[in-house]
């Protein structure tokens, strides 16, 4: 499979502390990647600079083999999309919460009002499209966040944490959705559930301390972990 | 080009408000400036005693009706005028204060003088009059009113009307720049206002008669008229050119075919008319006829004595060259 | 009537324009003391807070000083035009928009632009969107600043002159009918003043409302 982004020794801080240490990872096309670790780890920070949201203080992030710079980041961060930890919404509508990337990109509305339509109806919330999308429940909104990213067909889907507002039966939807990806993009989720670790992502990285511990297959990670502390981890016994 | 705009629109409204705030103030102001450039027009710096009056209404709309031309009157104070004509604000001014006219002859600051009309101002006060001053003379009214301290309140605000004031308690024997006490209240405000405040204070006051009358019928007040006789309350306008040679932008011609205007007898009839049907009396007389033929010699004494200058109302070397606005 | 129409008209007008035309540097400042960390940054903010409170008359004299004949931009022959009052009621309003609107902006969640952002907008889009959050304070900032340069006197009265038909408006006509006893005229403008700035803020709380 052929890599899609690729990071080399990332680093990363914030007011002087050290965030990620070196990390170095690639993401391939047509796969789900899960990163895994505890709270502080330095998901969240590892998956906005592959979003192109923040700039690495050093290292370097490569797209599709092209070295990302200033100049082409606002080019490549248009194939990729990102949702946040946290449901971020617009003061609007559920509709043009979703529609605000596709107007961007100069879809006609009768095309507009068809692919909101169809995202929708996949995350169950076809009913709302016309609700103020900040008076939704928890899961309602994460749900609408994630529709507004799935809409888009990125590239480069890179999820923080997208289930974990979510109820059992909204998690099985949101996995398939995740899982039915795989043929056109990439996918990044972060997550703490282990089971949904196990289950959903094709590779795992395990992040510690804002550096990589371990990495490969879901499989091998799980049932031999090559590093002490991800064994650990998995267990639920790390700290 | 349109359709980025209007895809801009659906985008974000924002951009399109901006747009259209562009457009629309860009639009607009190019609008005022070639109204403002293709139009003729005169600028007129006038004293608020005549402009509240209403007869330069009548003046503007006769004058637009011959000339075409409009006449834009910005009622601000005879010094204040003056002083706005001095920076080239003004294409002609229109005031009532000989002293600073002369001044600003003398600055060179404009010319072509002619005295237009001429009025009296009035002493008022309570109509009960309790410092008894009705019928005095002028300068007897002022020394009685400051022996007994009865409350006076002066303009304040160098206008034509509070000059006058001033020469009048300077003839009447007091410094009027150390008058300012308990019973000598400054408005530093228009006629209308030292009118209501001196209506309030039961106080006496120096009121052009346009204004007075104005008030007084219309029941604004209940001030009388208690001393409206003698030379020294004579009030007379008269109009001026700016000097173009200073600020060559400024519209002298126009300025020139306006006093020939208010000089003609159709300007003269308008300033006799002006008042007549409103407040049963007129407010101005005009002055040029009662000049050139002298048919009251001892006013047209009073008014050589107060308004001109070297026995002239313009003398030579500021006509400007205009003579023959003086033939 | 029709005297009273036509200073109503050319109020609404003047100060409308003096409104878009404000909007159209204030946005931008407001947006990048909003978004922008800089240097000099709180310094510009507070000189902004500060000028609030300008009086009319003192920003009427500067810019009569600078407009009229004698003065720098004497040539434009700007003094005594519905123009100078507009470019002096844009200037007076600016800080109350930049001021509302800046601390709207700065009150949007700062996710938001990182949200537009991944949603593939542009730098300017991504701000464009911040604002469009700011909507509400973007509204009341518009109103108050409007409601200001509708009633203020200072600049109309210097910079405009008051004459009929050209550069009259409610505040200077109000002030000068007063001043002449023609209290019907004077209270009528008031009371049509007075109706403006209720209907915009009235209006203003529709919209706010979502
Ligand atoms: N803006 C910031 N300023 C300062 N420190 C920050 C900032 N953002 C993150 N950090 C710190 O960086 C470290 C990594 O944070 P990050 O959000 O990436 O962790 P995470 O792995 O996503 O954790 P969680 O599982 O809780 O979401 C934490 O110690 C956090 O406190
Ligand atoms: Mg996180």
């Amino acid at each position: 499979m052929a890599v899609l982004q690729r990071l080399k020794h990332v680093t990363q801080e914030y007011d002087g502390k050290i965030v990620l240490r070196g990390v170095s990872l690639s993401v391939r096309r047509g796969e789900v990647l899960s990163i895994i670790g505890p709270n502080g780890a330095g998901k969240t920070t590892l998956l906005r600079i592959m979003g192109l949201l923040d700039k690495p203080v050093g290292g370097e992030v490569i797209y599709r083999g092209v070295k990302v710079r200033k100049s082409n980041a606002p080019h490549i961060r248009s194939k990729i999309t990102m949702v946040f930890q946290r449901a971020v919404l617009f003061n609007t509508t559920v509709f043009d919460n979703i529609a605000y990337g596709l107007k961007l990109r100069g879809y006609s509305s009768d095309e507009i009002e068809r692919r909101v339509g169809r995202v929708l109806e996949r995350v169950g919330m076809e009913k709302f499209s016309k609700r103020r999308a900040k008076t939704l429940s928890g899961g309602e909104q994460q749900r609408v966040v994630i529709a507004r990213a799935l809409v888009l067909e990125p590239e480069l889907l890179l999820l923080d944490e997208p289930t974990a507002n979510l109820d059992p039966t909204n998690v099985t939807i949101v996995e398939e959705i995740i899982r039915s990806l795989k043929n056109n993009a990439a996918v990044v989720v972060t997550t703490h559930n282990l089971f949904q670790a196990r289950r959903l992502p094709d590779r795992v990285v395990c992040l510690l301390d804002g550096a990589v511990i371990d990495v490969g297959k879901t499989d091998d990670i799980f049932r031999h972990p090559k590093d002490e502390r991800t064994r650990k981890f998995i267990s639920g016994k790390l700290f | 080009m349109l359709i980025t705009v209007l895809g801009e629109w659906g985008l974000n409204k924002v951009v399109g408000i901006m747009l259209i705030a562009a457009i629309c103030s860009f639009a607009s102001l190019a609008y005022i400036e070639t109204l403002r450039r293709t139009e003729d027009k005169l600028m007129v710096a006038t004293t608020t005693s005549l402009y509240d009056t209403g007869l330069l209404d009548v003046i503007a709309d006769r004058y637009r009706a011959k000339y075409g031309t409009n006449l834009y009157f910005i009622p601000l104070g005879s010094g204040q005028s003056l002083e706005h004509a001095k920076r080239g604000d003004a294409d002609a001014v229109l005031v009532h204060s000989p002293s600073l006219e002369n001044q600003f002859l003398q600055e060179n600051a404009g010319g072509a003088r002619k005295i237009i009309a001429y009025n009296f101002f009035a002493i008022v006060g309570p109509g009960d009059d309790p410092t008894n001053i009705e019928n005095l003379s002028p300068l007897a009214a002022l020394q009685r009113i400051a022996q007994v301290k009865a409350t006076w309140v002066s303009r304040g605000d160098n206008s034509g009307t509070h000059m006058k004031e001033k020469n009048l308690w300077q003839e009447a024997g007091f410094d009027p720049t150390e008058l300012r006490n308990d019973w000598y209240l400054e408005s530093s405000s228009g006629m209308g206002r030292t009118l209501s405040i001196a209506n309030e204070q039961r106080a006496y006051t120096l009121a052009d008669m346009g204004t007075y009358l104005k008030f007084h019928r219309n029941n604004l007040i209940d001030l009388e008229v208690l001393v409206s006789q003698g030379k020294e309350l004579l009030n007379v306008y008269s109009v001026m050119a700016v000097n173009p040679s200073a600020h060559p932008y400024l519209n002298f011609n126009d300025a020139v075919r306006f006093i020939e205007f208010l000089v003609s007898s159709e300007g003269q009839n308008i300033i006799d008319e002006f008042g007549r049907s409103e407040f049963g009396r007129p407010l101005f007389y005009p002055a040029v006829e009662l000049l050139r033929e002298n048919t009251d010699p001892q006013l047209v004494s009073w008014i050589r004595d107060y308004a001109f200058f070297e026995n002239s109302e313009c003398p030579p070397r500021y006509r400007l060259g205009q003579e023959e606005l003086y033939e | 009537m029709s005297e009273l129409l036509e200073i109503v008209i050319i109020s609404l007008w003047i100060s409308g324009t003096a409104l878009l035309l404000s909007l159209l540097w204030s946005i931008p400042i407001a947006l990048t003391l909003g978004l922008r960390r800089f240097r000099g940054r709180g310094t510009l903010i507070s000189f902004f807070n500060a000028m609030l409170g300008i009086p009319t008359v003192a920003l009427g004299l500067i810019l009569y000083l600078i407009l009229s004949r004698g003065g720098p931009l004497g040539i434009l022959g700007l003094l005594y035009t519905p123009t100078a009052i507009i470019i002096g009621q844009a200037i007076l309003i600016t800080p109350i928009i930049v001021s509302l609107l800046t601390s709207a902006i700065e009150a949007v969640d700062p996710e938001i632009m990182n949200l537009a952002r991944t949603l593939g907008a542009s730098e300017r889009q991504a701000s464009l969107a911040v604002l469009g959050e700011a909507r509400k304070g973007g509204i009341l900032a518009g109103v108050a600043a409007f409601n200001r340069a509708v009633s203020e006197l200072g600049i109309a009265l210097m910079l405009g002159g008051g004459i009929a038909g050209w550069t009259r408006v409610m505040s200077t006509e109000i002030q000068r009918a007063t001043g002449a006893g023609e209290f019907l005229l004077s209270i009528q403008l008031a009371a049509v003043l007075l109706t403006i700035v209720f209907a915009l803020t009235f209006l203003m709380n529709l919209l706010r409302r979502d």
